[in-house]
């Protein structure tokens, strides 16, 4: 096969394949979402509201179980209203998460949230959360922030128990806040 | 074999295409031996440069507490010495193997790309240039662990992360053009009834290093290529707070990683099929097999990557196959030392220099391949893991296996090099020096391991003293030991015993069918191969 190539052929052949795997090394980050999301690796979450209606399952009861952690370098005070709640599967719940900004100055923060144990995270599902969006607090100013999931009554029945976990992140360098009007 | 007359006959006609004088010999030469010459050169000074590194880490980690350096500076070291070991001692080491053995071997007058093999050397030191310059910067070199995983990478890297990328970028593009021109010319010049199947193992096993090369060395262009990206232009790769990942780091680099390891041993595995059979004085047993166990090992290393993450929380399921994948590599691999034994047993062996340094890889490689077993198994590897039992077990597999293969065969290869043999008492010396001081500086760390001290800190609980103090010996020792192997290879250059064409009595191959030393060019007509 290859004997019948000339040098020239073989070397931009190869070159080809080189080319190849960088583009595939670059194709590595839509696959991993792809395969997080497949296998719940990661206790990733859906990142938009969703929209789907689930049946009501009235036979078991779940646990949730919140977690606030801020990231490194981050100042905000960040906590939920509530350690856990009982819910069940099937029925939309609601916790709300407290965040004060004690600086001097605006700032703009992130929240990602992550489910453990991660294989319950494909069965967790937000229909309203403060981490689809960025929060904006000016200095000294508090919000209460809302999210509403169901949790998915396929959920294996070896889980009683999950942890919702946040970890909000400074993200004022990359979207600096818009000074609010009247201020 | 013919080709012996041939070049014969050739070698007055070729005198006066000799070398060019001076020092623009060196800068512009597109010869083979020339060019394998300088990677073997460079090598060796990033392989004493490095080691240098690891007798700072081995002297601060002589007792508890800190006494010579400051753990940042600490830090750099252990992230350089990695870096410079792998990618500037190990790699070059085997492309200058290859440049002067591939050749020979197939009996070909030259590499297939002549040109591109000059560019391909002089990047590297340009790009190990650049990677120690960062030493010398203010906030100081790459402190990260040579894995640099994200975002210890990223978001809390010195600046001088620029330079280490731009460092990587042209050693990755240096190793690609080098595995390019492997491949065209293996599969290109190989002189005529040179099948695939008649190949030495040593070619082989750089075919096969060489399109591992081609397929990973991008996908660690296109890592670092996303730090800079996440650094400087805002991206979000391997941020969270931007919607990133870095476990997504740690995946796209062991995908590299793992393949990475193998080419680092790949080569050796060829060198010592060479090796073992000249001292035994019996053809290879299993020839095919060790074809086929060569490629089986190459197409797993793509599929156990994640066995280096094991506790960043992988699914049960990926954890199982991950670690069985891993421990399916341990078959073609006993099918190699089952062979490599099986061509000794019951051969008339003497124990040469390079023997002895390729029984030793056959043993000490074989204990590293066992700790590696140990830590493929997903539950006991939480215990493992980041632990001196990590830096114990890749060390036994790098040390006795890549450098001690490199050694084999430098010394195996020196009398076709430079005309001259080695001195054999001095290379014995080497040898057990080697030996002794590799063993007592590693296998103590698998004891600390277990008992939990953790990796890439300068300092340590009271309990591990005593085997630290050890360890630092024989690192000392083994250190000390490789300027010997200086002065034998120059010792070697400049005089000797006058070498035959072939030196050992047990020797196959095409390479010993042209004087020694090898003229400046040969088989300009290719040999006739049966």
């Amino acid at each position: 096969m290859a004997a019948s190539l000339t040098t020239r052929q073989l070397t931009v052949r190869l070159v080809g394949v080189v080319l190849a795997m960088f583009a595939f090394g670059f194709a590595l980050v839509p696959i991993y979402d792809v395969m997080c999301q497949a296998f719940g690796i990661n206790g990733k979450t859906n990142t938009s509201a969703y929209q789907g209606a689930l049946k009501v399952d009235e036979t078991r009861q779940v646990k949730v179980q919140f977690v606030a952690t801020n990231a490194a370098d981050m100042v905000w005070e960040f906590q939920p209203v509530g350690d856990q709640v009982v819910v069940t599967p099937g029925r939309v719940s609601e916790m709300r998460f407290i965040a004060r900004n004690p600086s001097d100055k605006p700032m703009t923060a992130q929240a990602i949230p992550s489910v453990s144990p991660s294989k319950a995270a494909a069965y967790f599902q937000k229909t309203e959360c403060f981490c689809f969006t960025q929060q904006v607090l000016q200095p000294g100013e508090s919000i209460e922030m809302p999210v509403r999931f169901i949790v998915d009554p396929e959920l294996p029945a070896d889980v009683h128990r999950l942890t919702l976990g946040y970890t909000l992140f400074d993200i004022t360098a990359r979207m600096p806040p818009v000074p609010v009007a009247g201020r | 074999m013919s080709a012996a007359i041939d070049s014969h006959a050739h070698a007055g006609h070729d005198h006066h295409h000799g070398p060019a004088k001076g020092l623009m010999r060196w800068v512009l030469t597109t010869n083979h031996k020339d060019i394998g010459s300088m990677y073997l050169w460079f090598s060796f000074i990033m392989f004493l440069v490095g080691g240098s590194m690891a007798m700072v880490i081995r002297a601060e980690l002589f007792q508890p507490g800190l006494q010579i350096v400051q753990p940042e500076f600490f830090n750099q070291m252990t992230t350089m010495h990695g870096l410079i070991m792998v990618f500037g001692a190990v790699m070059p080491a085997f492309v200058g193997l290859a440049n002067w053995m591939i050749p020979l071997m197939i009996g070909a007058p030259d590499m297939a790309l002549p040109r591109m093999n000059n560019f391909s050397f002089w990047l590297l030191p340009a790009a190990f240039g650049i990677l120690l310059s960062t030493l010398f910067t203010e906030a100081g070199g790459p402190n990260f662990g040579w894995t640099f995983y994200a975002p210890l990478s990223t978001t809390y890297a010195p600046e001088s992360v620029t330079f280490f990328i731009f460092g990587v970028h042209l050693m990755g593009v240096s190793s690609i053009m080098g595995a390019i021109n492997v491949i065209a010319t293996i599969l290109n010049l190989r002189a005529p009834g040179m099948t695939l199947m008649k190949m030495p193992l040593f070619v082989w096993t750089w075919l096969i290093t060489a399109f591992l090369l081609i397929a990973v060395m991008p996908v660690l262009a296109g890592c670092v290529t996303m730090m800079l990206m996440d650094i400087h232009f805002g991206t979000s790769f391997f941020n969270a707070a931007g919607g990133g990942d870095p476990v997504l780091f740690q995946h796209v680099f062991w995908f590299f990683g793992h393949p990475e390891v193998y080419i680092m041993i790949l080569p050796a595995f060829g060198a010592v099929s060479a090796i073992i059979p000249a001292f035994a004085r019996k053809p290879l047993f299993g020839y095919t097999s060790m074809v086929y166990a060569t490629a089986s090992i190459a197409f797993l290393s793509f599929i156990v990557w994640a066995h280096h993450m094991f506790t960043v929380g992988i699914p049960l399921t990926g954890e199982l196959f991950f670690m069985y994948a891993t421990m399916l590599i341990a078959v073609p691999t006993g099918v190699k030392v089952f062979n490599w034994v099986t061509t000794m047993w019951r051969g008339s062996m003497t124990f040469e220099t390079p023997m002895l340094f390729a029984v030793a890889f056959v043993i000490l490689f074989t204990i590293g391949g066992f700790s590696g077993l140990m830590l493929a198994i997903a539950p006991a590897d939480f215990q493992y893991h980041d632990t001196y039992f990590v830096v114990a077990h890749f060390h036994y597999v790098l040390v006795p296996g890549a450098i001690f293969g490199i050694f084999a065969s430098a010394y195996f290869w020196l009398p076709k090099w430079t005309g001259h043999m080695y001195d054999e008492t001095l290379g014995k010396t080497h040898f057990w020096m080697s030996f002794i001081g590799m063993n007592l500086a590693f296998f103590p760390m698998h004891f600390v391991g277990l008992a939990g001290m953790p990796r890439r800190i300068p300092d340590y609980n009271l309990q591990f003293a005593d085997f630290n103090m050890i360890s630092s010996m024989g690192a000392f020792m083994f250190g000390a030991t490789q300027l010997l192997f200086l002065f034998i290879v120059i010792k070697c250059i400049r005089g000797g015993k006058k070498a035959e064409a072939k030196p050992w009595d047990g020797a196959e191959g095409l390479e010993w069918s042209v004087p020694s030393p090898a003229p400046y060019h040969t088989f300009s007509t290719p040999p006739e191969v049966k």
